[in-house]
């Protein structure tokens, strides 16, 4: 592959992750932000495949086929399973609305580029180029954790700013060692594994899942 | 030969807790042997620890397992840490066990669990301070909050349901944060021209941190301090760690105050000899700085009007690490000696007091101050060891956290960093007026009348259940009063530990 080509499809795939995030905060459904975070699982497959073109070697192949498993495959499956349990499908009441959300979307993504620009600058590749992609990708997961209420949208936030985390090792270091890779997914699933037990049971105990009711534990 | 013994070494604090979640498997009802087998698993990482301090101490020499895993005089005394405080709190684990089934409140099932994880707890924490590679090294941490989740809902009460779930998602952020700090010192040390398959081992980062880009390693350790930070119940994501230490069961409190928190800061120690090899001027300084003194102001103002032992317990950690924090910003020797004194003696004496209150919910029926009082007359034994260990946790003689405060202190104004010091102090004090005014009614008042009933009469108030507090508070005092062995060990481990 020519060097031209690859970074076009290099940002445009870095372009369709950081729309994927954005529409993330616009839309209400859950489920739309399921199949937000499926396509983001693509997008970061396809990543690892082409950096895999460059730097040559299988590890990169391997890895770029663990996501698809993983956050194309297992994960969305879980949540959408916790989602047909569950009665509401829609975020009631976030703490910021979408108008709101949008600009700040627009805010974050101009600090991330702020902030990486000692990232690029360290090793200025087409790769390293889009990396502000991966940081505005951690900072729109935060806003959606700490702006949404119900379970299942705190548990997408989560995975939003983990991809987001993904997309920058890829891109500044085309990956961390196969290894380390491994433990980390191990983790992400296993967290995610919790999480879906806990929602089960906060829907034992107080029949509908809205975090914002649980407010049992303060300094009174 | 000596490869071997070295191997056994690094090994066996693995192994140890290992087989004993094992056996909680195999035997399938958690009786008193389950128990006791997980407390020889702490007493063998003691016991490692001792011996893997004997053979680090003095030079530099270190133990290896290929380059992933490596035991030095500062994981020594981590493993000190684990062993010693994980004693304690498996030791009194097994009065609590007991007691829950005496209850008859808890399903055996959820009892099994219970006797699984902890042990598996143990094991992540120990893999924590022997890792070389620093993807291990979060990688084990991160194995810490997927095992304690379930511990901390041992209950399935609304309260510990609601703990848990503010526990996995702050955490897991926190962590996750931790993570891209991870990846960009790897990144940092790839551009450095460090091969890939050692660019995560601390024993090469440490060696060549003046050679990594300062832009980059700037933003990596901002993120390290906010990610371990969080584990570490400094702010600004401490919010999960009051919820998840009055939730859970006593020893598992005990454990997490006493051996995840610092194994947090452990991960921070390390990353600092990094970034201050790396950064010019006071800027690590500076961060921890504000991070620590601004954690032990709110936890003060939260201690204030605590009406929650257990969650007064909890802020209690907040600000002692913070004071440990404290002593990683001033990073000479003497500071980060005490900083790890600190660390053991506040591990022991939170152990004893974290066993000590579950022992006192279960007589009470209540975790309100309000609700217990005239301890002494009721319960004489147990209303000692509580009240001696709010004694040492307040850093009175013979205690050691009276000499660990006082060498922070000495270490500050060495390095003209007094007025930090006298901030910290100054909060001390309050957090002293507090807690002695609300600890003191508990202990000395005047019984109620009429007297509760006590939830499990006899369980628990078994001869026996405060002996492992009154162990640790003896350890306690001894480490506050003889200096000699730990001291060599603890200059060993602070020459490392300040990156001298």
């Amino acid at each position: 592959m020519s060097k031209e080509l690859f970074s076009q499809l290099l940002y445009l795939d870095c372009g369709g992750l950081l729309l994927s995030s954005v529409l993330m905060l616009w839309r209400r459904q859950l489920g739309a932000l399921i199949t937000m975070l499926t396509a983001q699982g693509l997008l970061l497959s396809c990543l690892a495949t082409l950096l895999g073109t460059q730097v040559g070697g299988t590890e990169l192949y391997v890895v770029a086929a663990g996501i698809l498993v993983l956050k194309a495959g297992v994960l969305p499956t879980v949540l959408r399973r916790v989602l047909a349990e569950s009665r509401t499908a829609r975020e009631t009441q976030p703490l910021v609305n979408v108008p709101a959300s949008l600009l700040s979307a627009a805010v974050l993504t101009l600090v991330a580029y702020g902030v990486s620009q000692p990232l690029v600058e360290l090793d200025p590749t087409p790769a390293t180029h889009a990396a502000p992609v991966g940081i505005a990708m951690v900072l729109l997961g935060f806003f959606v954790l700490v702006t949404r209420r119900r379970a299942l949208s705190q548990v997408a936030g989560f995975l939003l700013l983990d991809n987001g985390i993904a997309a920058t090792a890829f891109l500044v270091t085309a990956g961390v060692p196969l290894i380390v890779e491994l433990a980390v997914s191990m983790d992400l699933l296993l967290v995610v594994l919790i999480l879906q037990v806990l929602t089960a049971r906060l829907r034992a105990e107080f029949g509908d899942v809205d975090i914002d009711e649980l407010r049992g534990l303060r300094d009174r | 030969m000596s490869g071997a013994v070295e191997t056994l070494l690094v090994v066996a604090p693995l192994v140890a807790p290992l087989l004993a979640c094992l056996a909680a498997r195999v035997i399938r009802e958690p009786n008193q042997t389950v128990g006791w087998t997980t407390v020889s698993a702490a007493a063998v990482i003691v016991g490692d620890g001792i011996v893997a301090a004997t053979r680090t101490v003095g030079d530099s020499s270190t133990l290896d397992v290929g380059s992933v895993l490596r035991v030095d005089a500062l994981s020594a005394v981590m493993l000190i840490v684990i062993g010693s405080v994980g004693v304690v709190a498996t030791w009194a684990s097994i009065g609590f066990v007991d007691a829950e089934r005496a209850s008859g409140e808890v399903a055996g099932r959820d009892l099994r669990r219970y006797a699984t994880l902890v042990p598996a707890f143990l094991a992540a924490m120990v893999l924590a301070v022997v890792a070389n590679n620093l993807g291990l090294l979060w990688a084990a941490i991160e194995a810490t909050t997927i095992v304690t989740a379930f511990l901390v809902g041992h209950r399935r009460t609304r309260g510990s349901v609601e703990a848990t779930w503010k526990y996995v998602i702050i955490c897991s952020v926190g962590i996750a944060l931790a993570y891209l700090g991870t990846i960009l010192v790897y990144y940092a040390a790839r551009q450095a021209g460090i091969p890939a398959d050692s660019a995560l081992d601390w024993s090469q980062l440490s060696v060549h941190a003046g050679d990594l880009d300062a832009g980059v390693m700037r933003i990596a350790f901002a993120l390290l301090v906010l990610g371990y930070g969080t584990k570490a119940g400094m702010i600004p994501l401490h919010s999960w760690l009051p919820d998840a230490h009055s939730q859970a069961p006593a020893p598992v409190s005990a454990l997490m105050s006493g051996v995840l928190l610092p194994v947090a800061v452990y991960a921070l120690i390390r990353f600092r000899v990094i970034a201050v090899g790396s950064l010019e001027g006071s800027y690590a300084r500076n961060l921890l700085l504000v991070v620590a003194l601004t954690s032990i102001a709110l936890a003060t103002a939260l201690i204030i009007a605590q009406q929650d032992y257990k969650r007064l317990l909890a802020y209690s950690s907040i600000e002692h690490m913070g004071l440990v924090v404290i002593g990683l910003a001033i990073g000479t020797p003497l500071a980060i000696a005490a900083s790890l004194l600190h660390i053991l003696g506040h591990g022991l004496g939170k152990a004893v007091l974290f066993c000590g209150a579950g022992q006192v919910l279960v007589h009470e029926g209540t975790t309100r101050i309000a609700g217990v009082r005239g301890l002494l007359t009721r319960r004489p034994v147990l209303a000692a060891t509580f009240g001696a260990g709010f004694v040492a946790l307040l850093g009175l003689p013979p205690f050691s956290l009276f000499v660990s405060e006082l060498g922070l202190a000495r270490a500050a104004t060495a390095d003209g960093l007094g007025w930090v010091i006298a901030i910290a102090m100054a909060l001390l004090v309050v957090v002293f007026v507090a807690v002695a005014a609300q600890v003191t009614p508990m202990i000395l008042g005047a019984p109620p009348s009429p007297v509760p009933d006590p939830a499990v009469p006899d369980a628990a108030a078994a001869p026996g259940s405060t002996a492992p507090l009154v162990v640790g508070l003896l350890v306690l005092a001894a480490l506050g009063t003889v200096s000699w062995p730990l001291d060599q060990l603890l200059d060993s481990a602070s020459l490392i530990g300040s990156g001298r």
